[in-house]
């Protein structure tokens, strides 16, 4: 009888279902996994030393590439600390575009989850078209903020501007004629909050397709039913949050059970899953996806009824207006301070959480009374879901790891911050 | 709200009673210090005892207070010298040239703790849990990977970035830096840019570590201010209490 030896396998860092730079050292008994040990830190870039060398709005920036596919919500628990520690009030209209942009985001990645959790699987379809919901989502960052991504949108007292009154058209060039440019502008004629309900006119049935491809197909389902079983009891040791503790059957929501902005005045369900696999993950997401569409609804009706300050108007927190820069001398002084030196926090610690679309974020600032952060940690999810990565894998395939990464929805600028 | 943030401040204190050093309630957050030795003891009670049901540590991490409340640049001295301390380095009070030290802290205490963010499902409340670690050169604080699992990865990182040690952990490595790293950088007295830099070499034909050649840049000073809305919090609290 030929004799049988463990082998350990080096999955990553350079691999495509990596999702990013994961390295796996895999400990192998045949094709099935005994231990998987995840080497993280290849793209650890120090965000919370950094952040403590700068003034608190410079660090928003820095909150946008940490988890680069649902930036907006990133910054979202940044700003949040600081308003907590200062016990900033910010307006109202500014809370709802946060809300707005906060689905708007978790749409985004949800969207680049199935994506890639898909295309792994080998569904090759479903990137095309997520990818191409995300240019529409994408536009709506660009038109808000200028940045098709790192958008820096959200700051301490509300969110850096109104939401336009326009959207950028696309121009005819050498490889768009004029009709396909007339085309893709229709329904980019109004505002933005025009633009943005149509998409959400056009979502639902967009999601119904990739349903149709996905939820009854026969090799998604062997890929994913029964894989990355978690019970409701190890979700709670291994830490996990967000759609991964729903799927093992927590009605778990943030944005419901503590909540933060409007979340309270809106109109949405949890949706739970029973099996806590990946397929029930999947299935908590899709509905997720569906649910926010709802809640960009109600904000978008909001918005358009209700216009006022996206701003607060306390100048010791944000900068005043250009016009009163110029007339009057507090204004002034103002500007001046803000720019070359910025605010002050009380001294304190605070820790504010709030539901990213991957789950619960959390910013533990520690103050010192100065005009940095004396130390800021970021909790975030992927760290604690990858951690799980041994327990999850070991007794499965190793084609089956890639579905559990999959499932994970793991970005590493979020792992390794 | 606030209310059962009170009574789980209430119920803390006289549940455990002396077993925790202080029980505060601050920025509408519940904070209990405990010394290290309590530490597995009270964590496995707060979980399993169904009133608290903190079945979730949400997040671990260490903090360096050695240079807590240590400004770059003295203001109340400062100021009175007027708009040349910015430009002449000579007649500058108080502001911190490349490369100066802090002074060691003043402040009293251990240098290192660890916070832990608790959550609890059943209760819906948050607490948090710090531990100093009592010795500043070899700071140790027991693990709680035995308690919460998801310890795990958190203890590592905080032992990468500090060098906090836990004793019990089952495997207690480095988790971000770089194989082979020195140091722990998140240190305070860690420099920003690093001590060493990395370039392949053509002539060794290998990757080469040198010290670093680039020089920190403070470009806005870290500025403490005797904020007059915070001084009026406080004083207010003081006549609330009187």
């Amino acid at each position: 009888m030929p004799e049988i030896k463990n082998y350990t396998l080096n999955f990553g860092p350079q691999h495509p279902a990596a999702h990013g730079v994961l390295r796996l050292v895999l400990e192998m008994d045949g094709e099935v996994i005994e231990r998987a040990d995840p080497h993280i830190g290849l793209l650890h870039r120090g965000t919370e030393k950094l952040a403590e060398t700068k003034p608190y709005n410079q660090t928003i920036g820095y909150m946008d590439r940490l988890d680069y596919i649902s930036m907006m919500c990133n910054e979202h628990g940044y700003v949040m600390a600081i308003e907590k520690l200062l016990d900033l009030e910010i307006p109202e209209r500014a809370k709802y575009i946060r809300v707005m942009f906060d689905e708007i985001t978790r749409i985004l990645n949800h969207l680049m989850w199935i994506a890639t959790h898909a295309l792994d699987v080998g569904a090759m379809t479903m990137f095309l078209y997520a990818f191409r919901e995300r240019e529409d989502l994408l536009d709506l960052y660009e038109a808000v903020s200028g940045a098709r991504m790192h958008a820096g949108y959200y700051r301490p007292g509300g969110v850096a501007r109104d939401l336009p009154d326009s959207m950028p058209q696309y121009l005819e060039s050498r490889w768009r004629s004029k009709k396909e440019a007339a085309r893709l502008n229709e329904n980019r004629q109004g505002t933005l909050l025009d633009f943005t309900e149509d998409f959400t006119r056009r979502f639902p049935t967009y999601l119904d397709e990739y349903e149709t491809l996905l939820t009854d197909n026969r090799i998604w389902k062997q890929r994913t039913v029964g894989i990355g079983v978690v019970s409701e009891e190890r979700a709670y040791q291994l830490g996990f949050t967000g759609p991964m503790l729903r799927g093992s059957g927590v009605e778990w929501d943030l944005r419901k059970k503590q909540p933060y902005e409007v979340y309270d005045r809106m109109d949405f369900d949890i949706p739970v899953g029973t099996n806590g696999d990946c397929y029930d993950r999947y299935l908590v997401r899709m509905e997720e996806m569906r649910q926010s569409n709802g809640i960009i609804i109600q904000c978008i009706e909001w918005l358009r009824e209700n216009p006022g300050i996206v701003m607060t108007e306390n100048h010791k927190v944000a900068a005043p207006r250009r016009e009163v820069i110029k007339a009057d001398m507090e204004g002034l002084i103002h500007h001046f301070k803000l720019f070359t030196e910025g605010y002050t926090l009380p001294v304190g610690e605070v820790y504010a959480a709030i539901e990213h679309p991957k789950g619960e974020l959390g910013v533990y600032l520690v103050s010192d009374g100065s005009n940095k952060p004396y130390r800021l940690k970021i909790r975030t999810t992927g760290f604690a879901h990858l951690s799980a990565m041994n327990e999850m894998a070991t007794g499965h395939m190793l084609a089956d790891v890639v579905a559990i990464i999959g499932t994970q929805d793991i970005v590493f600028g979020d792992v390794d911050r | 709200m606030s209310n059962s943030k009170q009574q789980l401040a209430d119920s803390l204190r006289s549940h455990f009673g002396d077993r925790l050093a202080s029980v505060s309630l601050e920025f509408a957050e519940v904070t209990a210090v405990l010394p290290a030795d309590n530490l597995i003891e009270v964590a496995t009670e707060l979980r399993d005892n169904k009133d608290f049901g903190f079945e979730q540590m949400v997040d671990l991490c260490g903090v360096d207070y050695s240079q807590f409340g240590q400004a770059e640049w003295q203001t109340d001295d400062a100021s009175r010298v007027g708009f040349s301390r910015g430009v002449d380095a000579a007649a500058t009070m108080g502001r911190m040239q490349f490369g100066d030290e802090l002074e060691s802290s003043a402040e009293q205490g251990s240098r290192f703790a660890v916070a832990y963010q608790l959550l609890s499902y059943s209760t819906n409340r948050r607490l948090r849990l710090k531990v100093y670690a009592s010795d500043d050169n070899f700071p140790v604080v027991p693990t709680v990977t035995e308690v919460w699992n998801c310890a795990d990865w958190y203890e590592r990182e905080a032992f990468d970035l500090f060098g906090i040690l836990f004793s019990g952990h089952p495997d207690l490595r480095r988790i971000l830096t770089d194989y082979g790293f020195v140091g722990h950088p998140f240190r305070k007295d860690f420099p920003l840019v690093g001590n060493v830099e990395m370039r392949y070499d053509p002539e060794k034909g290998r990757v080469i570590y040198e010290p670093v050649s680039i020089e920190p840049r403070v470009l806005v000073p870290k500025v403490i201010r005797q904020d007059n809305r915070y001084i009026v919090d406080q004083q207010d609290e003081a006549d609330s209490d009187a």
